[in-house]
């Protein structure tokens, strides 16, 4: 299958401008210093903040402008996660941006040229651009100078536009105007109506010059309030937002110091508002009167406000859904329904609008997982109130609630993973639809006799680990014997929109098969597939994309693999005679039990929790983050309070045990020997090899590589298996109870953060105690989670070791079960969900690797190992089927 | 016919059927076990080094071997037939130490020969005209990938040098004839977008205009080129030289070519061209993909209107060019496709503002 992106669409395109010496002093310094490698650095953070586009820009007089580009673009075209995106070739200077369009593969766009020298030097420009295969940003200036007013911007856009598309032969999609953006509120009164003269002029473009799109630098509009960031920003914000309107498709801006519309403080919104749209005389000083009470603001850390408690009722209760604040929500909720005649109104009124405003701003980007699960919080407590109030005029009248829909959800049979599950089920209900969830490890025949009996709409299935796959299959199949005609819904972190269509839609044809690609995908697919016209659309759509996805799997041949033997012959092979194995510091097993969460807490690595929620971003950094940043700050302030609780109150009981063998490697296996005379085999370890061709000089690494081999050194493995899940199903499910799915799902994706950090410092233990190879090591939290140490953890179900069975082995030598209550269901997910175990393995030359695909030389010899059959060897390995 | 004439032909041609390319020459050439005195001829007698394996260079030294392989290849039912210039520029004739004069001729008569085979059976067959393809290689120094491992930023070559090599082949080969170019086995978006560069300034120059083939080369499994694009970020990258027709060669063989000329076929308002190798490589270098497969394949691709032009790269034959030609007879020709204009740019990736 080929993993290469599709392309990615945009409707407004923000362009970052950091890499710009002209708009950042920290870059112009790298440059001037010739630091390069963190010049780079700061195009990668532009890129993962969300530039869509990257301006560089070298134009300063103590550099050499076009050496500069030149070295940069290089530079930059060697990191791929830089490189994907498109450039920009910003320069006043000819000679620098045509330095930039002969080191860029892709195509750019060229910022800017225009008819200020006239128009032969315009057209060849032009020329020049269009045979280096770029689009062009054309200032609105001319002979005459800059355009001020929206009819000399027009006038002069036109101009060009003819020439561009009569003359040069110019695609008229590639053409951006810049009307220039200019400084208002600076006291001169002809500066006044600036903006107005841009937006128009964007609008007149619009609409009469086909295909050409609008452009602009942004900061230019708050010059006169250099130094004051708030009013600055403010100014930034009500001029986007008003120049979208006219028609403008793109910016050159810092993402970062964009706010929300509509979080503006609404007086310096109103004030703000009246200077960009020049609506009185004296908007200039009045917005200068008060911008120093801005001054030094950083924002969104302003002190509580309280002023929307002075709104009517309807208002107050759509801002305590859109900040998810539960505060006041019952008192606010009891007013309303005095003022309804019915309670039923309440809901249908000013709690849908304001759940509505939520997810026009979660669906435009302007809110993100964590907060919509707050907002969904503030609605939940607010219909609690209402419900007893609802029953009774039920009881008086026999009118319901109307419901969007209904939707059954349920994580499958033999997995125990929710946490996604409940972030849509969660995202749904505050859309309006019915969710009943099932919960976790749900049969088969469970889901669907729901589906029927709830008359639902349709039915969501999830799952992590790879055995769930083939479950989801199985109810797919099942759907279609039972000649059901609901939609089916799939996700989960295991699923894919290729093994959806590959192996789940062509075993159910009654009704659409649709991979939800996360949470925040969820109701455009529900609400799409409500529709009776939209449901046929997006059952077309999906249809044949899934049937494309088939055709070019089939147009793939297997991937070339090498024969098992001959992988087998260029295994990892360390010197064992020059190597003398670690002894550990006892054999057998141990029962562990004196790690509290204070302790662990200090291991956890925060990135994947973010991402649990779909913020996407590295932990610190994600905070600071241009885009997620906010709502990365807010679900970290409201999990640090319920972190204190946890530990302070004991939430989670940490429960684990550890033991190490004698253990030598016999080919791909690892035999554990009973005692130290290694006569008896104790257990066998199953590992499997890499057979994609690696290269002459490289290893085909299986596990068994990494132990030496029987008769080459008295070796050892050692195995764990953790939980920090004992106490957090009463938590969470208390939380659902009270109406409260964030703290819900928050103690849950903490809990998976728990165990992960006990596994981690357990490791440290073993490496310095347990085992004790490794008694000096002390390392940082950091260099902890780059896994710097000596010696791996591999875990069954993971890249190194992808046969969930193997955690049978390893939970019958712990003695697991009886010494911590750990379980495995019938797919080997571990019970409670949030647990680890897995195997040590000592050698410094131990890695984590991906087994990748394997042929069926070795699914047979792995089978005859295992004692399976074919079948079952296949089932189980099915993800890692090279067919 | 003039010029002018047999390019509107080669228009309505492609509008009426798929075309066929031909075949591979490495391999021909080879069979015909050539010693070092056959590539020196009189001319090159005594120039210094090796020129054995310069395979461009039999246009000036055996001319009869590179005019047999174009009639077989006519023979053999392609419409288009390559001239023998893959390598016939400056940079990459260095290794040869070739000079400037001896890299023109090599063009100039490469297209001689093409054209007049071209001609000849024309003559014989008016009724299926064929055309001469002038072959711009991919050069063996790239735009933009690094020539030292510890410095991502160094080049063994820049723009202006590559426009400069690229400009004196256009002009050689469009003086010797051929009907249109064909920029192929490319590897790098940069160096392709030289080679269109030095055609557009021909052109704004007066030269005559020819039509255009681009053939990107996606080198494996990954669905990207050497230089790291999507197929969408490369079309994205060379649109603006209007090309008559764009694709891909080399590297991979038909079943793994498929996926990305889907992708191409999809995406491209012009002709989609593709002519892939005889299947990949066994351990001793050779191709055992038969020409009954290939044609087999390549049928599917017809038939599924994926393509317009059709051919083979390494390891395939004339017999190969037969199945082929014979096996797509009766398909039609696939319709570009059409888009909506959109500002489209591209890094490694495509963007789209919508």
């Amino acid at each position: 299958m080929s993993e290469a992106p599709s392309a990615s669409t945009a409707t407004f395109v923000n362009i970052g401008e950091r890499t710009n010496v002209t708009g950042s002093a920290a870059f112009k310094k790298l440059i001037i210093n010739g630091d390069f490698p963190a010049a780079v650095e700061v195009a990668r953070q532009q890129v993962e903040n969300g530039a869509q586009i990257i301006d560089v820009n070298m134009d300063e007089g103590l550099l050499d402008s076009r050496s500069a580009m030149r070295t940069f673009l290089r530079l930059i075209a060697a990191e791929p996660d830089i490189a994907r995106t498109p450039i920009m070739i910003d320069s006043s200077k000819w000679e620098v941006i045509e330095e930039g369009l002969k080191n860029a593969q892709g195509k750019c766009i060229v910022n800017s040229i225009s008819m200020k020298e006239g128009e032969a030097q315009f057209i060849d420009q032009a020329r020049q651009t269009l045979s280096y295969g770029a689009a062009v940003v054309v200032m609105a200036f001319d002979e005459q100078g800059q355009a001020e007013t929206a009819a000399r911007k027009f006038e002069i856009a036109r101009r060009a536009y003819d020439i561009l598309v009569d003359q040069v032969g110019f695609p008229p999609e590639d053409i951006i105007f810049d009307p220039n953006i200019f400084a208002v509120a600076t006291g001169i009164e002809e500066h006044n109506n600036y903006a107005v003269e841009f937006f128009e002029g964007v609008r007149l473009i619009k609409q009469n010059l086909p295909h050409a799109r609008t452009s602009g630098g942004l900061s230019n509009v708050s010059f006169s309030f250099r130094g004051n960031e708030p009013v600055r920003r403010a100014m930034h914000s009500v001029f986007l937002y008003h120049g979208v309107r006219a028609g403008l498709d793109m910016a050159i801006v810092n993402a970062g110091q964009l706010d929300i519309y509509d979080n503006i403080d609404p007086e310096l919104r109103e004030l703000v508002e009246d200077v960009i749209l020049n609506r009185r005389a004296d908007s200039t000083e009045r917005l200068l009167d008060i911008a120093e009470r801005y001054r030094g603001q950083k924002g969104a850390e302003k002190e509580r406000d309280l002023a929307w408690r002075d709104e009517p009722v309807a208002e107050r209760l759509s801002h305590a859904l859109v900040h998810g604040v539960t505060e006041f929500i019952v008192e606010d909720t009891e007013e309303a329904r005095k003022t309804f005649d019915k309670p039923l109104e309440v809901i249908e009124g000013p709690l849908m609008a304001g759940m509505n405003r939520v997810g026009d701003l979660f669906g435009a980007g302007k809110m993100f997982l964590p907060q919509v699960v707050k907002s969904a919080r503030v609605m939940k407590q607010a219909v609690a109130h209402l419900i007893p109030y609802l029953e009774e005029e039920k009881r008086r009248t026999g009118v319901a609630q109307k419901s969007n829909g209904k939707v059954v959800l349920a994580t499958v049979k033999g997995d125990v993973h929710d946490i996604g599950k409940n972030i849509v089920g969660v995202v749904l209900q505050c859309n309006g639809y019915d969710v009943v969830d099932l919960g976790v490890m749900t049969a088969c025949d469970t889901i669907l006799d729901t589906a029927v009996s709830e008359k639902a709409d349709m039915v969501g299935l999830s799952g992590l680990i790879t055995p769930s796959l083939d479950e989801m299959v199985h109810v797919a199949s099942e759907m279609e014997r039972r000649g059901m005609d609901l939609p089916l819904l799939i996700g989960g972190a295991t699923t894919s929109p290729a093994h959806t269509a590959i192996k789940i839609e062509p075993m159910f044809s009654r009704a659409p098969v649709v991979h939800v690609l996360d949470a925040s995908r969820a109701v455009g697919v529900v609400s799409g597939l409500m529709g009776e016209t939209t449901r046929e659309t997006m059952w077309n759509e999906t249809r044949q994309r899934y049937a494309r996805m088939r055709e070019a799997r089939a147009g793939h041949a297997a991937k070339a693999r090498m024969p098992l033997d001959e992988a087998r012959a260029r295994r990892f092979a360390p010197d064992w005679a020059g190597y003398t194995p670690p002894r550990p510091s006892f054999i057998g097993v141990r029962t562990i039990d004196d790690f509290d969460l204070a302790t662990l807490a200090r291991y956890i690595d925060w990135s994947p929790y973010f991402a649990s929620w779909d913020l996407a971003g590295r932990y610190p950094a994600i905070l600071e983050d241009d885009v997620v940043g906010e709502a990365a700050r807010s679900l970290w302030k409201d999990t640090q309070s319920m972190l204190q609780r946890m530990i302070g109150e004991n939430w989670l009981r940490p429960s684990g045990v550890v033991g190490f063998w004698p253990a030598n490697s016999d080919g791909d296996d690892i035999v554990v020997y009973s005692d130290d005379a290694r006569t008896a085999e104790r257990a066998r370890l199953f590992c499997l090899r890499q057979q994609m061709d690696k290269g002459s000089d490289a290893a085909q690494y299986a596990l068994a590589d990494f132990v030496a081999p029987m008769g080459a050194g008295a070796d050892h493995v050692g195995a764990f298996a953790v939980t920090t899940g004992w106490g957090e199903a009463e938590r969470s499910e208390a939380f659902t109870r009270a109406n409260d799915d964030y703290s819900a799902i928050m103690v849950k994706a903490l809990a998976d953060r728990f165990a992960e950090a006990f596994a981690e410092a357990l490791h440290e233990r073993v490496r310095r105690e347990l085992w004790g190879y490794a008694p000096g090591e002390a390392l940082s939290s950091e260099q902890l989670i780059e896994e710097t140490y000596r010696g791996i953890r591999p875990a069954p179900g993971y890249p190194a070791q992808p046969d969930h069975t193997e955690k049978q082995t390893i939970f019958d030598l712990l003695e697991a079960t009886e010494r911590t209550g750990m379980e495995l269901t019938s797919s080997f997910a571990m019970t409670p969900a949030a647990s680890v175990s897995g195997l040590y393995l000592s050698h410094p030359g131990a890695v984590y690797f991906g087994v990748g695909r394997i042929s069926s030389d070795q699914v047979e010899d792995y089978a005859r190992r295992k004692g399976w059959s074919i079948d079952e060897a296949e089932r189980w390995l099915r993800p890692i089927l090279n067919t | 016919m003039t010029r002018t004439d047999r390019i509107a032909a080669l228009k309505a041609a492609a509008k009426e059927r798929i075309l066929i390319l031909d075949g591979s020459w490495g391999v021909m050439i080879q069979r015909r076990g050539l010693d070092e005195s056959d590539y020196r001829g009189e001319r090159f007698a005594d120039h210094p080094g090796q020129m054995k394996g310069n395979n461009d260079i039999l246009c000036l030294t055996r001319p009869d071997i590179v005019s047999d392989l174009h009639d077989q290849y006519f023979g053999a039912g392609a419409d288009i037939s390559e001239t023998n210039t893959f390598s016939a520029t400056t940079i990459a004739q260095d290794d040869y130490k070739l000079d400037a004069a001896a890299v023109r001729d090599i063009n100039l008569e490469g297209a001689k020969l093409a054209r007049a085979a071209a001609d000849r059976w024309t003559a014989k067959e008016p009724h299926k005209p064929r055309f001469a393809a002038g072959s711009i290689g991919p050069l063996n120094k790239m735009l933009s990938m690094s020539s030292d491992v510890n410095d991502p930023g160094a080049r063994s070559v820049d723009f202006d040098e590559v426009l400069a090599a690229y400009r004196e082949q256009v002009q050689a080969l469009n003086e010797g004839g051929v009907d249109l170019y064909l920029i192929e086995t490319i590897t790098d978006t940069l160096n392709c977008k030289a080679a269109l560069k030095a055609i557009k300034d021909l052109e704004a120059e007066g030269m005559d205009e020819l039509p255009i083939w681009i053939s990107g080369t996606i080198t494996d499994r990954s669905g990207r080129t050497l230089s790291g694009q999507t197929v969408e970020a490369f079309w994205n990258s060379v649109r603006h030289a209007k090309p008559f027709a764009v694709g891909f060669n080399c590297a991979l063989g038909a079943d793994l070519m498929r996926p990305h000329i889907a992708e191409m076929a999809r995406i491209a308002d012009t002709l989609v061209a593709a002519y892939p190798n005889a299947g990949l490589p066994n351990a001793f270098g050779q191709y055992d993909e038969e020409p009954h497969e290939t044609s087999h394949a390549l049928e599917g691709w017809a038939k599924a209107g994926l393509v317009n032009i059709l051919g083979g790269c390494c390891g395939t034959t004339p017999d190969h060019i037969r199945h082929v030609a014979d096996a797509v007879k009766g398909f039609k020709p696939r319709v570009p496709s059409v888009r909506p204009k959109a500002l489209r740019l591209s890094g490694l990736e495509a963007f789209e503002l919508s």
